[in-house]
């Protein structure tokens, strides 16, 4: 029987997702194995024309990384949508938008401002900015369109199966390729990884008492917190009651708070309403007053409970 | 007839990377161009947010070198609120850092630079990468290649909680110190990663410098620029990754300037050009004349070999005899061959593997006060530190809360754009002759880039080459031929 085939493609990212898969290492070869891998523009060539000869089905999965943001990067996945039986949302970019997704916070224009009027280190004094069609010296030259913003992969093609983090680590890409080869899938529009919240598997669990009364928010500037309690009971913002499982739990072992790049709980629709809610029960506020004292000492709250999803959040986009 | 060649490196950077060739009327070729659509961002969407929340953003920028951003962003913090950390804290930031550099620089030597040397640079394509030197040197040294990128991968990982986009720095410190347990185990890693060091260096030796023929490519002019060069010092001049002074030597090697991070802006400029995302930046005492090397354009290269170039010499014994070996071998100091990164970055790892075991050996590096919490309110910072391919800058500004109000970063393969398009043109140049253009062309331009180990193609050093392909048209816009590798 032929191997199946798999694709890899990526959009906007910046390559973190490629080196989890290279951090598979002796799992890798086990994965060359057991399929084909037909197109991984890091590490195999391939044309458009190659993917555009492909019969509808013929490559079983497709895993696209990166979230999208120039019309080219569209026009790609929704190729491998028609060639692919089955696509893939690999990490958080893909998944929910990711950081690159924080961009839906400003506007082009302000990135273009900053980047190529406004920089202290710009000498540009004809005020030249990229051009999507250039001519120097006679010769053409094109640029890509950046589209107004940042879209997570479903919401430009339609999406199969999530896998989440930021990366993913390396255990559940190789898990979710086993479950894949074995037909042994969930339904559709899953997120393959663990139905629970962080806060069921993080390590400092134990240390949550049965309230949690916050009387005002820490920042780890100014502040060290203490590596062997949650960090919420201390009053750090840490996005594990409102995050999905499954990670590892990397960041607290750093010592450091979740900030959520696994997304959402299962049947959450908005991480940042859904953290605020717990937010909500977990301060210690009485009166209005007191609630408006200590939601003041909540900085970046957009910035923060949606570090990782704000453009498949609820927020989506700022309007200009 | 004028002809248009497209190379596009199937890259990282937002996917895609371009090269675009000119050719005249009587088929030379009379521009390169580099192309980088590079823009998500990262300096907009970051005001707004708490300043110490960058060491976790901007790692994103790069998922292969989220170190060295993580770090340069830490370094930042220090600067924006003006507090110094405890001294075990700094020896752990150095730590993980050189880790991260033995693990970088082998990938790139073994994966991507290496195949052009281990299996030659007229090789066929199907083996000029990992496997085809997997052939060359054997299961048993690819077996440790892999040991001790996993190695260091797993001190990275216990160290700063995530290998790829760390949690690890903060403002006055680090989130976490290294027991006695974890000490002793990683000294073993240092070890090895010694002695592999010097193991490919010997390789170097045995497979490039005993061959006539890789010398004369290496010192052929077709990849020579003479321009400025920048990097990191210690006070001693020597080398070092993680913090001191920028110093700047002409193509002479002699000293232009030496400065403190914090005056980045009176010595680099930004030129703009219409045809790229990507800034070209240059000296700011010398000026922009364009895409040309020598004393009077203000282009400058960073990363290994301007490194060494920079630098009077290594901090530690073995590199110092390699380093003087480098330039004994080259014709003498500066070195201006492009190819030549790729035997400075084998020096290199070997410092960074006797700095980890330096560091490892410290009493200090297990202390346990290992963070300062700052005190004073935050307004103005820049981070400086050596990423594997160049000086990474982060600077900051931000109101009284320590929330970001400006930012502006430039990245290490952006010192590097004009270097490389410039190198891009002239092997292109030197290839392309009257018309003709043979498949080993794109060897030849690939050879000519790749020794920056450009980020846009960060990706690829870590599992084969680029995949290149060249397309030619007619000046009507017909493609005539394509050729892929």
């Amino acid at each position: 029987m032929a191997k199946p085939k798999v694709a890899f493609y990526w959009c906007a990212s910046c390559g973190g997702c490629e080196e989890t898969v290279v951090d598979l290492a002796e799992d890798i070869l086990k994965v060359v194995e057991a399929v084909d891998i037909v197109l991984w523009p890091v590490a195999l060539d391939y044309k458009l024309k190659d993917v555009e000869a492909w019969r509808p089905g013929d490559v079983a999965v497709a895993f696209i990384n990166g979230a999208v943001r120039l019309s080219e990067q569209a026009e790609w996945v929704r190729l491998l949508r028609e060639k692919c039986s089955m696509v893939v949302a690999f990490g958080s970019c893909a998944h929910l938008g990711g950081i690159p997704g924080l961009a839906n916070c400003t506007t082009r224009e302000e990135i273009l401002a900053n980047k190529y009027h406004r920089a202290v280190t710009l000498d540009n004094p004809n005020n030249t900015e990229p051009q999507v069609h250039a001519t120097v010296n006679g010769y053409d030259l094109d640029l890509p369109v950046f589209w107004k913003d940042v879209k997570p992969l479903d919401q430009v093609i339609d999406v199969d199966y999530y896998l989440p983090g930021c990366p993913p680590p390396a255990r559940l890409v190789a898990e979710a390729v086993g479950a894949i080869l074995k037909g042994e899938l969930p339904p559709k529009g899953s997120v393959l990884a663990p139905e629970k919240s962080l806060c069921e598997s993080c390590p400092l669990n134990e240390t949550k008492p049965e309230t949690i009364a916050i009387k005002a928010f820490k920042r780890v500037a100014t502040s060290t917190p203490n590596p062997e309690e949650c960090f919420l009971v201390q009053g750090y913002i840490c996005l594990g009651p409102a995050t999905r499982t499954g990670c590892g739990e990397r960041c607290i072992r750093g010592n450091m708070p979740c900030r959520g790049c696994f997304g959402p709980t299962p049947g959450a629709l908005d991480m940042g309403t859904k953290m605020l809610s717990a937010l909500g029960s977990l301060g210690e506020a009485n009166t209005e007053e007191a609630a408006h004292a200590l939601a003041d000492t909540m900085v970046d709250p957009l910035g923060t409970l949606y570090r990782f999803s704000l453009p498949a959040s609820l927020l989506k986009r700022r309007v200009p | 007839m004028s002809k248009r060649i497209t190379i596009n490196p199937v890259t990282r950077l937002e996917g895609h990377g371009k090269i675009e060739i000119f050719l005249d009327d009587s088929g030379n070729v009379d521009r390169a161009f580099f192309q980088v659509p590079e823009l998500r961002g990262f300096e907009t969407f970051s005001i707004g947010r708490p300043a110490e929340e960058m060491p976790r953003i901007t790692p994103r920028i790069c998922g292969v070198c989220p170190t060295a951003h993580h770090m340069a962003s830490t370094k930042c913090l220090d600067d924006l609120w003006k507090v110094e950390p405890p001294p075990a804290a700094k020896k752990l930031r150095e730590l993980a850092y050189s880790t991260f550099m033995v693990e970088d620089h082998f990938l790139h030597f073994f994966f991507l630079g290496g195949p052009d040397f281990v299996v030659g640079p007229t090789a066929p394509a199907a083996e000029r990468n990992i496997l085809g030197v997997i052939a060359k040197v054997g299961l048993e040294i690819a077996g440790q290649v892999i040991r001790v990128r996993r190695e260091c991968r797993q001190i990275l990982e216990t160290m700063m909680g995530k290998v790829i986009h760390p949690v690890f720095g903060l403002p006055g410190g680090v989130s976490k110190g290294l027991t006695e347990e974890d000490r002793q185990k990683f000294l073993q890693t240092a070890n090895f990663a010694i002695d592999f060091a010097q193991f490919a260096l010997q390789l170097f030796d045995d497979v490039v410098l005993a061959n006539k023929e890789y010398v004369d490519l290496i010192l052929n002019d077709a990849y020579a620029h003479k321009t400025y060069y920048m990097g990191l010092v210690d006070e001693n001049n020597k080398v070092n990754f993680y913090d001191g002074m920028v110093r700047v030597v002409d193509p002479e090697g002699k000293e232009v300037a030496k400065f403190h991070p914090r005056d980045y802006t009176q010595h680099i400029a930004e030129h703009v050009e219409p045809w790229s995302y990507i800034t070209f930046p240059f000296l700011k005492s010398v000026g922009w004349k364009g895409f040309v090397d020598g004393p009077a354009s203000g282009v400058y290269r960073v990363a290994p070999l301007a490194r060494l170039n920079a630098a009077d010499g290594m901090a530690t014994l073995l590199a110092q005899e390699a380093y003087e070996k480098f330039f004994e071998t080259l014709g003498g100091k500066p070195a201006h061959a492009t190819l030549a990164f790729h035997w400075a970055r084998l020096v290199e790892a070997l410092y960074a593997a006797e700095r980890m075991k330096e560091l490892l050996e410290d009493p200090e590096i297990t202390g346990l006060h290992i963070r300062v919490v700052p005190t004073q309110t935050p307004r103005e910072g820049v981070g400086i530190v050596e990423a594997p391919r160049g000086t990474l800058i982060h600077h900051y500004w931000t109101d009284d809360d320590g929330i970001l109000t400006k930012v502006n970063l430039i990245v290490a393969t952006n010192h590097n754009a004009a270097p490389m398009a410039m190198s891009v043109e002239k092997a292109a140049k030197g290839m392309i002759k009257n018309g003709n253009v043979s498949d080993g062309l794109l060897n030849m331009v690939e050879m000519a880039f790749r020794p920056y180990d450009p980020c846009l193609a960060c990706a690829t050093h870590a599992v084969g080459h680029a995949p290149l392909e060249a397309r030619i048209y007619d000046n009507e816009g017909h493609l005539l031929h394509t050729i892929r590798n």
